[in-house]
């Protein structure tokens, strides 16, 4: 496996457990509230900086195990890198456009801000496995 | 994504020329083993560059390296 395409699986993975502890603190915060009331500034910034954190970690940890390997990123991975960005970014547009519209009709800053928090998972996940596709079953 | 028309005779060169691992050719034209590998089963097309590369590590044109067929008319 690439090492390009082994950090598409870390980031996918990364993304989709930091949203999911997200949203178990922020659902056992809630405790039987509306969950606008509930707290999940801290817990959004934490998962969030886990997941940067992460992915350096992770980018690192393969780099290391891939040392001997040579030359670990070409054009193809750039292009592939490219593509992979290329989906994931619509995620981020349509986030921004709602967070737009969220805030327009004044509704809660729970929803804006975590309106936008599902974007860029949704993009961080998307992107991955656009890129994980492109080197299963080809980029042309 | 559908596979491309590009078909190329890399492995057959490969060991014409003294069975050459797929490791010391993508070392040779500069790129991953895995790219060298998703070339040679025409899961992706390379740049003319390095397409130029590969035919020049086996001296032959590019044509021998690379094939493309002839479009039919509807």
């Amino acid at each position: 496996m690439a090492f390009e395409e082994k950090q598409a699986w870390a980031l996918a993975v990364i993304a989709v457990v930091g949203y999911a502890v997200y949203l178990l603190i922020v659902l056992n915060g809630a405790d039987g509230r509306p969950l606008t009331e509930a707290p999940y500034v801290g817990a959004m910034l934490w998962t969030i900086g886990g997941g940067i954190v992460a992915g350096i970690v992770a980018g690192i940890w393969f780099g290391i195990a891939a040392r001997n390997d040579g030359l670990q990123s070409d054009e193809r991975d750039r292009e592939i890198s490219r593509f992979g960005d290329h989906v994931g970014q619509s995620f981020v547009v349509i986030g921004g456009v709602s967070a737009m519209v969220l805030a327009m009709v004044e509704a809660p800053y729970f929803w804006i801000a975590n309106v936008l928090y599902l974007s860029f998972v949704l993009s961080a996940v998307l992107g991955s496995l656009t890129r994980i596709a492109a080197y299963r079953r080809g980029l042309q | 994504m559908k596979p491309t028309k590009v078909t190329n005779s890399i492995r057959a060169l490969r060991f014409a020329h003294g069975e050459m691992k797929q490791a010391d050719l993508a070392k040779a034209v500069g790129v991953t083993r895995q790219t060298l590998i998703a070339i040679e089963q025409g899961k992706y097309s390379p740049s003319l560059e390095v397409a130029f590369k590969i035919a020049r590590v086996f001296h032959v044109s590019l044509e021998e390296v690379f094939q493309y067929p002839e479009e039919e008319d509807a």
